[in-house]
Parts: structure tokens; sequence; C-alpha cells
């Protein structure tokens, strides 16, 4: 009996509460998002105008909108996009900043003089704004928003990837590993990386998030997903109208991106915790 | 002497990222897919307008020679012509600007009106009912898109109860204030939760701290010890978040002033994108990235002088 005590806290130390709800969420709206007909009751664009604005019932639970069509079929398959757009437009920010950061961290010196300065110009742009003027000048859509994105995103990997590998290249075990005469690009992607890489993954899943109020904000604005594509902020922006006489358009599309935010925010803090008592 | 000397070191500092932000915007309309007359004048272009267009912009010069150019009429003031309003950028920038920045500092005086109060409290019942909710309802807030809490408010507050109004500036100062005050507390809100956070970290920290055990010893009365020692070391971090927030705050104005129909230059940056009226597009962004690195300054300077040591 008192064996099994200590192993029972160490195994609920390892899932910590909001890994487990937020990985919990985010599993859900995965699946959600990989099959979406097969969750949701109608086609995301069919009409039905003798349905039109209808309030939540159980036909139609979620209502339909000023075209008839059916809210909660919408809201399902714009977790195809959205989450699309939470994936796509970090992950290649992600590899490439953490892979160029970690290089500029381990070189040191002018490379990172230089690297430096340029994180300090671009983040006087506020970023919402560089981006909506790239989108503005490449035009609107999701393949341009993940460009604009990554043009600017990427650095803040970066920053955090040198910031890491500036600490871990002065440790024994990098050290050893020149000793050994490893070259610079075994020591860096072999070595350090597996140690730089937990507050990077953490930074990602905040990323997510932002990218989600990012992709809906553009789309909102119709610089982003175009309709009839189903994203939650053109739902949005479709039911700005309709706010007083049909609540049902815009809350429910608000209550996706909130839970979805949610759910990376918290899988981030779970990460970061399992980790921390992981080390 | 210090001080003097740290403050013109920050203002020289200041040249070469006004020049990266100025190559970054006159860089920004040549990532136009074709020539940017004809992504200006549209499909039913006539090639004579195309090449006038591109010969008055200077476009038809080699790519260093037409920066030389931007960065002179930059420095007479000159930001182009807009396309579609007919009017020097300059002065449209010069009538929506100040609608902007009053409208982002409205909206950080009431983040900070907010996240004080709230942060302390969270602070002082630290994992504790008030603790757990504060934080739980501004996580919420974090998830939530400006625009969408923009909507709400207006629908609420504006629509529903009629206590502000839905859109617009108002013609007196007092209406300027009362029409953006809606706006103003939907930008607030998400700042609030990031800057109550930070704040509620630093004061754990500082609570811990021995100088504040002492002025406790010495029999400081508690709210002394919390406004002069606590409060003034938690806001060196916080102060510099703020300035960090200043962008986001003004990428959140862009959005809401489209949300809240207010003629400010965000509103000024969208429209002009609907209309492909390029000079105006570039203008805002530069703008707005001018004020941003402005307001690292000011908060550098603000950050001094909570610490004096930190200018050395």
């Amino acid at each position: 009996m008192t064996i099994a005590l200590p192993a029972r806290s160490r195994r609920r130390r390892r899932f910590p509460l909001p890994l487990v709800v937020g990985g919990g969420m985010l599993a859900a709206q995965l699946l959600l998002a990989l099959f979406p007909s097969a969750f949701a009751p109608y086609a995301p664009d069919s009409f039905d105008y003798n349905a039109l604005m209808q309030p939540p019932s159980a036909a139609h639970l979620f209502g339909t909108d000023n075209f008839g069509r059916d809210v909660l079929s919408r809201v399902i398959h714009a977790y195809s996009v959205d989450m699309q757009i939470a994936v796509f437009a970090t992950v290649l920010p992600f590899f490439f900043g953490t892979s160029v950061g970690a290089v500029i961290g381990y070189a040191g010196g002018m490379a990172e003089t230089i690297f430096g300065r340029l994180v300090d110009a671009i983040i006087t742009f506020p970023f919402l704004v560089l981006v909506i003027a790239i989108v503005a000048v490449l035009g609107p859509g999701l393949i341009n928003m993940y460009i604009a994105v990554g043009v600017v995103d990427w650095v803040f990997y970066a920053r955090l990837a040198v910031a890491e590998v500036k600490v871990q290249k002065r440790l024994d075990y990098a050290e050893a590993g020149r000793a050994m005469g490893y070259s610079p690009a075994r020591i860096v992607f072999r070595h350090l990386m597996p140690n730089i890489i937990t507050p990077l993954i953490v930074y990602w899943m905040t990323d997510m998030a932002l990218a989600i109020l990012l992709g809906s904000s553009l789309g909102y604005l119709g610089l982003g997903a175009q309709p009839p594509i189903a994203e939650w902020g053109v739902q949005i922006a479709d039911a700005k109208n309709f706010m007083a006489t049909a609540w049902w358009m815009s809350v429910f599309p608000g209550i996706a991106i909130v839970l979805a935010g949610l759910s990376f925010s918290l899988t981030g803090d779970g990460v970061a915790e399992t980790m921390r008592t992981r080390r | 002497m210090h001080l003097l000397l740290y403050v013109l070191r920050r203002i020289i500092q200041l040249i070469p990222t006004l020049l990266f932000i100025a190559l970054v915007v006159f860089l920004l309309v040549h990532l136009l897919p074709g020539d940017p007359a004809s992504a200006m004048l549209g499909d039913r272009a006539l090639t004579a307008d195309v090449n006038r267009i591109n010969h008055d912009l200077g476009l038809d010069r080699p790519l260093p020679v037409q920066f030389l150019l931007f960065l002179r009429n930059l420095a007479h003031g000159d930001l182009g012509r807009s396309i579609q309003l007919h009017e020097s950028v300059l002065s449209l920038i010069a009538q929506r600007l100040p609608v902007t920045m009053l409208l982002t500092a409205m909206s950080a005086l009431i983040a900070v009106a907010l996240a004080l109060p709230l942060a302390f409290l969270a602070a002082l019942r630290r994992d504790r009912e008030a603790d757990i909710l504060i934080r739980g309802t501004f996580q919420v807030g974090l998830s939530m898109p400006v625009f969408y809490i923009g909507l709400l408010l207006l629908t609420f507050f504006g629509a529903y109860l009629r206590w502000f109004p839905v859109g617009g500036y108002g013609d007196t100062f007092a209406g300027h204030l009362y029409h953006l005050f809606l706006p103003a507390l939907t930008l607030a809100l998400s700042l609030s939760a990031v800057l109550m956070r930070n704040l509620r970290q630093a004061i754990l920290q500082v609570i811990g701290a021995e100088y504040v055990d002492f002025a406790r010893a010495k029999g400081l009365p508690a709210r002394l010890v919390l406004f002069r020692h606590v409060l003034r070391n938690a806001l060196i971090s916080t102060v510099t978040l703020f300035g960090l927030q200043i962008g986001t705050l003004l990428g959140g104005a862009v959005v809401t002033e489209t949300v809240f129909a207010i003629p400010g230059a965000g509103r000024l940056m969208i429209e002009s994108i609907y209309g492909r009226d390029y000079p105006v597009v570039q203008g805002t962004t530069l703008c707005l990235a001018v004020v941003v690195s402005l307001t690292f300054l000011l908060t550098d300077l603000a950050q001094v002088a909570l610490d004096p040591r930190l200018s050395r």
C-alpha cells in the first residue's frame, strides 16, 4: 500500500491537468477538422431558402444564417480551415526560425549582432499591421496570409532559439562534443536541439492560438479566407448585421474561436509544466 | 550626465531603425506581383496609363535609385498622393492619425486602470477564489479576437442598452471620448489581460524580496510598503511589456476602427486596401511603425525614470 502512493502521485505529475484538458479538447477538435462531414448534419454551403435565420431548433441545433445555411455545419466545417490556419501559418516559421536561431546562437559573434539588430527593427512593426500590409499587396486569401505571417513570425522563434543555444553551448556536453571532433552541425542539431526544443514547442502552441485569432481577424476583414468558405471570422463578418436579431449566427463561431484558442494555450501550459517536472 | 548621455544614445539608435522601417515599407510595394501600376489600375488599364503611373512614381528606375528618391521625399514629408481620394497621403494621415492615437491612449489608460488593482488582488489572494476567477476570466478574454469582443460590446452596450453610440467619432472632444469609450474598452481588455498576468507575477516576486521584509519590519504601514516598494519595483518589467504591446494595440486599433466605423488611420488603411490605394497603405504602415518606435523610446526613458541604474 505504501508503495502505491508515490507511484500514483508521480503518474499524476506526468500529466498535469492543463495538458489533459487542453490536449483532450485539442484532440476532439482535430477530429472535427479532419472529418467534418462525419459530424456535420448538413453540407456547409447548402442553402435552404425556406429556413432563413431560424433560431436554434431540433433540426438546426445552432440555427440557420441569412442564406438558410446550417450554422452548426458551418462551424464544424470551419474547423478544417481554422485548424489548417493554426498549423500552416506557424509550422514553417517554427522549423525555419528554430534552425536559423540555433545556428546563429551557436556561431555567435557578427551573425548574432546582425540578427539582434534585425529583431529590434522587426519588432517595431506592429505585427498585425505588417501582415495586413503584406496581404494587401499580395492579395487576400489563405496562401498569401501564410506567406505574410511567415515572413515576420520566424524571427520570434529564432530569437528564442538563439537565447537557448547560447546557454546550452557552454555546458559540458557541448564541450565534449567539440572535443570528440563532431561537426558544428552535428552538435547543434543532434545534441543541443533536444535540449532547447521545449520552450520553442511551448511558444509554438501559443503561436497557434494567436494564428487562429489572426486568421479569423483577417477573415473578418475580408483579407483571409474568402466567402463562401466556412471560416469563423468570415461567419462572424456575415453575421455582423444580424447581431441583435440573430445572435446564434455569431455566438457559435465566437465560442469555437475561444475554445480553439484556449485548448492550444492550455496544452502549451501543460507541456511546459510536464517538461519542468521532468527536468 | 549619465541620463543625458543615455537619452542621446537612445535617440541615435533610433536612426537605423527608422531607416529599416523606410526600407521595408519601400519594398512592400515591390512585392506586388507584376508591376504596381497595373495592379493599382486593375485589369482594364490602358498601357499608356500604366506607363505614365510607373513613370510618375519613378518605378522605371533602378531599385536603389528609387529607394534614395523615396527617402528624399520622406525627408520632405512627401508620402505620395492617394489614388482614390486625390489628396496628399501625409495630410490624410495627419487627419486620421490623431484619432488612432486618442483611441490607443484611452485604451492604454483603461487597461492600466483594470490591470493594476486586479493584479494586486490576484497576487495578494494567490491561488484563492479571487485569483482563480480573475485569471480564468482573463484567459478566456485572451482567446477572443478583438473584432469579436468589439462586436459583443457594440451589440450589448450600443444596440441593446443604448448607453453608447454604435460607431462614429463625435464632434466635440467630450463627444470623441464618449464615442471612443467602447472601442477603447475593446482594445483594453486583451491588453489588460497581458499586463495583469505579468504584474501579478512581478508582485509575487517582489513581495518575497528582503527590502520588502525590511520595510515591513521597520513598521511602515502596509499601504506604503505596497505602493512605495512593491509597486514601483514590480512596475519595471511591466513597463517594458507595456511598450512591447503598443504594436499589438495599434494592430488591434486597425481592426477596432473597422468594427466601430471610426475615422482613424487604421480604417484608412483597410479602406485603402479595398481600393488598392497603395501609397496610402504604404504611408499608414510607415506612420504606425514610426509611432511604435517612438513609443519604445518613451518606455525606455520611463524605465530609467523608475530605475536610474538602467541608464548605465
